[in-house]
């Protein structure tokens, strides 16, 4: 199989090629004990894995899902046995059998290095000149080159054949309409805690506070004690109407024109959701009045509109006019005067149309 | 070892094999295409395992992959938890996520399987990467390879939205945070950005449809494409011939190795089985995306420290560090601030890696095919264009770790962002300039290693009292390495702008063009030349008389250690 090289210099080359190096034997080669003995290793390396394949099936039927191993001092922690147990014998079963491979490959099979000529991509000058003749008898024979009339009619079919294709995902969804425009919050409704669903008195809510609230009609249920709203109605509501109530000093709080009334002794609240691409904001600077978005660390001064002072969020965070119903409780004036949530293709045609329904 | 003239047909094992080949061929006819193939050559180099490791850890994604599928619905119908997770009992939740948790905690083995799934997919996209490393620096790329480069981009988009897809099934709150900001990229898309939201998640994000969706893309669609372009990538493979690097023997016209069959088929099989063990005892070894952790998805809940899995932290980190940009337009807001990073600079990445080994070649117009693979030092201006990439692609990395990166350093949120604002636009320079100076460098090192020998530190003390270190050449197989490695630099000439007339030539602002490009790409290959034959001779002269030393220093002699202690082969 080896190739005798021709020993040249390409022009320019100080150093001619010396060619392959000679070929070293191994011991394996030269010595049958060797030989023998990597035979045995390699034979011992597929055993092994056959027995650890075994111990994987016995572990698991003998092993207790719930078993742990490693729990620390303080009974904590602590790693599953079972995953442990099945990953490690499976893990050092496959490591044996691919090492044993190799090391029959390296040390046993003939190891004489081969050389194989190249060959130019290209096909040769004959197959190009035939390829091209029959690609234009094709062209002639076709006269797709001659009659324009057939070739654009069918260009056309095909290209309406795009049409279906296209227009048969039209139902993957609802058109987004005006649904981004508007949250559940509704003039009167009550802000309730978030996870009790308990709602909030100012009195509640001291200075320096962050809660996280939601529209109470999440708790509601109807006369039979089912909730008024269940599975994603939730999801998707909350996506939008999650808020944050927090209370600061009040001579701290710059609000802007027309918001001067919109919080409760010092008790703002404000959309949860990032005006970036919509993550949960929820790091709240009780020094400073900022609220940080952990996702990309857009940030907000609450005490100064939601405006945004650092981060890549472009529009302020909005807030929700807040007053107090006859029992005492935060409740919304009205929905957000802004959209909430991250900017969207046509977010400025829908605030527009919200101004005006504001208005 | 011993070879035999007997004809194959007589031989035992030819007996043996005759019935089915012939059965075989007679209804396939492959032994035309099996003769060439069977035995075909494959180099060797240790940075040829990249590309196997990425490959074979695709194998095991299918291979745990179709396990999975057993047991995870990806319904997104609200349920109530009461598997044997205690923490989340009673706890509302998708379909998906307690189903996922089922897999982790109730069906045995389901959670190695999973951390499997997701270690494999870790291993398969981060070997991609190192791979297409492989093939750029050392020039691979380079005709007759540019489609199977292209293909490679195709498999390394594919592999990072097959991860994306993957690790957003579970439907936990990390991974809901994900698709949360995946939306907002998506209506972020100029003009039509919401509608594309509201078809893709079925309405309202989240809605009851994304998992579904996403689930068939992951399991169906990108595993297809996968398989489709894998295909093609090892066809390519096959008849163009691997690369190899220069050394004694090995030309440009010739491929120098081991038989696939039968010790490269056996190394490379071994290998399969080392890559999945390996997989194996990381997924016994180390949690990955601990979902039950998370608990699942609220649109309202975030956790802090909140990252997608690494291939994506660039694309990440671009959305931290823009600054606030967005302008409105007749009723149509541009949400640049979010498009740019988010879609754009993914864009951006691929388009240049595409496109490059085009504009190499139309700055070289080299026309030659090339198979031999350079050495990253021999082309400067590659290689420094390389790291200021990866330099890119890293800043850009930190960036969507800035917050870990603050808590952990204490360090300032705000001026890690403004430096990593200001550096992806510096850094690459930087590492351009700096990478390209060392190239040089190192050329000029194998310059003066190959003229004036490598330091053997032999310390010979003369007569006279001074002391010199002795210096011995290189063994020829080093130095012909080295040597052929390296292509003259070709010279620039001025292109003509004016024809005989003095009026200018056609074409002649894309001819400076292209003029000022082949400085820019030839600068540092041109500047330190490989030694003439002449200076090679002076050499071996002026090496030869130090064997006139007392001490010989031996056929086998390659130099003492720091330590002193003879190096030994």
């Amino acid at each position: 199989m080896t190739q005798e090289l021709e020993k040249t210099t390409p022009a320019g080359d100080p150093i001619a090629d010396p060619g392959l190096p000679e070929h070293q034997y191994r011991p394996q080669d030269v010595d049958p004990a060797q030989e023998k003995r990597t035979e045995r290793q390699i034979a011992t390396m597929f055993g092994v894995a056959t027995l650890l394949l075994l111990g994987f099936c016995v572990a698991y039927f003998t092993i207790d899902q719930d078993a742990l191993i490693f729990v620390n001092g303080a009974g904590t922690g602590g790693w599953s046995a079972m995953n442990f147990t099945l990953g490690l014998t499976l893990g050092g079963a496959l490591l044996l059998i691919g090492t044993g491979i190799i090391q029959w490959a390296k040390k046993l099979m003939g190891d004489h290095e081969i050389i194989e000529m190249r060959h130019p991509a290209r096909s040769s000058e004959e197959d190009r000149s035939a390829v091209m003749a029959d690609i234009n008898a094709g062209i002639e024979e076709s006269g797709i080159g001659r009659r324009p009339l057939i070739r654009n009619s069918l260009l056309g079919a095909l290209g309406a054949m795009g049409l279906p294709a296209i227009v048969m995902l039209r139902d993957l969804g609802p058109l987004p309409g005006d649904k981004l425009m508007h949250t559940v919050w509704k003039p009167g409704m009550r802000v309730v805690n978030d996870v009790s669903g308990q709602p909030i008195r100012p009195s509640d809510v001291e200075v320096g506070q962050l809660v996280n609230g939601q529209p109470a009609i999440f708790f509601e249920t109807d006369d039979e004690g089912h909730a008024v709203m269940h599975g994603h109605d939730v999801l998707n509501a909350k996506a939008k109407a999650a808020v944050i109530l927090v209370r600061m000093r009040p001579e701290d709080i710059t609000p802007a024109e027309g918001r001067e009334n919109w919080g409760v002794d010092g008790i703002l609240c404000y959309s949860k959701i990032c005006t970036h691409v919509g993550c949960p904001i929820s790091l709240w600077e009780q020094q400073t009045h900022h609220l940080l978005c952990p996702c990309h660390q857009s940030t907000f001064d609450l005490a100064d509109n939601g405006k945004v002072i650092f981060g890549p969020a472009y529009r302020p965070l909005p807030q929700l006019p807040l007053a107090v119903d006859e029992e005492g409780y935060l409740v919304a004036v009205s929905d957000f005067p802004e959209i909430v949530g991250p900017s969207y293709s046509f977010l400025d045609r829908d605030q527009k149309k919200l101004d005006e329904e504001m208005a | 070892m011993s070879q035999t003239y007997t004809p194959v047909e007589r031989t035992a094992t030819g007996k043996k094999l005759a019935g089915p080949v012939g059965w075989l061929d007679e209804r396939l006819g492959l032994a035309g295409p099996a003769k060439k193939n069977l035995r075909k050559v494959f180099p060797e180099h240790w940075s040829f395992m990249l590309g196997e490791v990425a490959l074979w850890s695709f194998v095991v994604l299918l291979i745990t992959g179709v396990f999975l599928t057993l047991w995870f619905d990806p319904s997104m119908a609200e349920t109530t938890y009461t598997g044997s997770y205690r923490p989340l009992n009673g706890v509302e939740m998708s379909v998906a996520y307690a189903s996922s948790l089922d897999i982790s905690f109730d069906i045995r083995g389901g959670l190695l399987l999973r951390q499997m799934h997701h270690w494999a997919a870790h291993l398969f996209i981060a070997a991609m990467f190192v791979h297409m490393l492989r093939v750029f620096f050392t020039g691979a790329y380079r005709k007759p390879r540019e489609l199977n480069w292209l293909i490679g981009l195709g498999l390394l988009m594919l592999g990072i939205l097959g991860g994306f897809s993957g690790y957003s099934l579970p439907d936990d709150l990390l991974s809901g945070t994900g698709l949360r900001i995946a939306d907002g990229m998506i209506k972020s898309i100029p003009l039509i950005g919401t509608h594309v939201s509201f078809f893709l998640f079925g309405g309202e994000f989240p809605g009851d449809q994304i998992i579904g969706r996403l689930y068939m893309v992951h399991i169906l669609l990108i595993p297809a494409l996968l398989l489709g372009l894998i295909a093609a990538h090892m066809l390519l493979l096959v008849y163009h011939k691997h690369t190899q690097f220069p050394g004694p023997g090995r030309t440009n016209e010739n491929v120098v190795g081991y038989p696939a069959l039968p010790v490269y088929i056996a190394k490379a099989g071994g290998f399969f089985f080392i890559v999945f063990g390996v997989i194996a005892s990381m997924a016994a070894l180390f949690t990955v995306n601990a979902v039950w952790i998370y608990g699942p998805y609220n649109p309202a809940e975030v956790t802090a420290g909140s990252q997608p899995d690494w291939y994506m932290g660039f694309a990440e980190g671009a959305l931290r560090i823009f600054p606030p940009l967005e302008w409105s337009w007749f009723g149509s807001t541009w949400a640049m601030s979010v498009f740019i990073p988010g879609l754009g600079f993914l864009g951006l990445l691929f388009v240049a890696l595409g496109v490059w080994p085009f504009i190499e070649r139309a700055i070289t117009r080299d026309e030659r095919e090339h198979h031999l693979l350079e050495r990253p030092r021999n082309n400067p201006t590659r290689t420094g264009l390389g790291v200021a990439g990866m330099t890119w692609f890293g800043l850009l990395w930190i960036g969507g770790g800035n917050d870990v990166i603050a808590l952990k350093f204490g360090l300032d949120l705000n001026a890690i962002t403004w430096f990593l604002r200001v550096g992806i636009f510096v850094g690459p320079v930087i590492a351009f300039i700096v990478t390209r100076r060392i190239c040089i460098s190192l050329q000029r090192k194998d310059n003066e290693v190959l003229t004036h020998g490598y330091e053997t530190g032999v310390i010979d003390r003369s007569p006279d009292g001074g002391y010199s270190e002795r210096h011995a050449a290189l063994p020829i197989e080093k130095q012909y390495a080295v040597t052929s490695a390296k292509e003259r630099p070709k010279a620039i000439e001025a292109p003509e702008l004016v024809d005989e007339n003095g009026v200018d030539a056609p074409r002649s602002r894309r001819e400076r063009l292209r003029h000022r490009m082949r400085r820019f790409y030839y600068f540092g290959s041109g500047a330190v030349d490989k030694p003439t034959a002449e200076d090679m001779a002076h050499a071996e002269e002026h090496l030869r008389g130090s064997n006139e030393h007392p001490i010989e220093l031996g056929e086998d002699f390659q130099g003492v250690s720091e330590t002193g202690v003879p190096r030994v082969h």
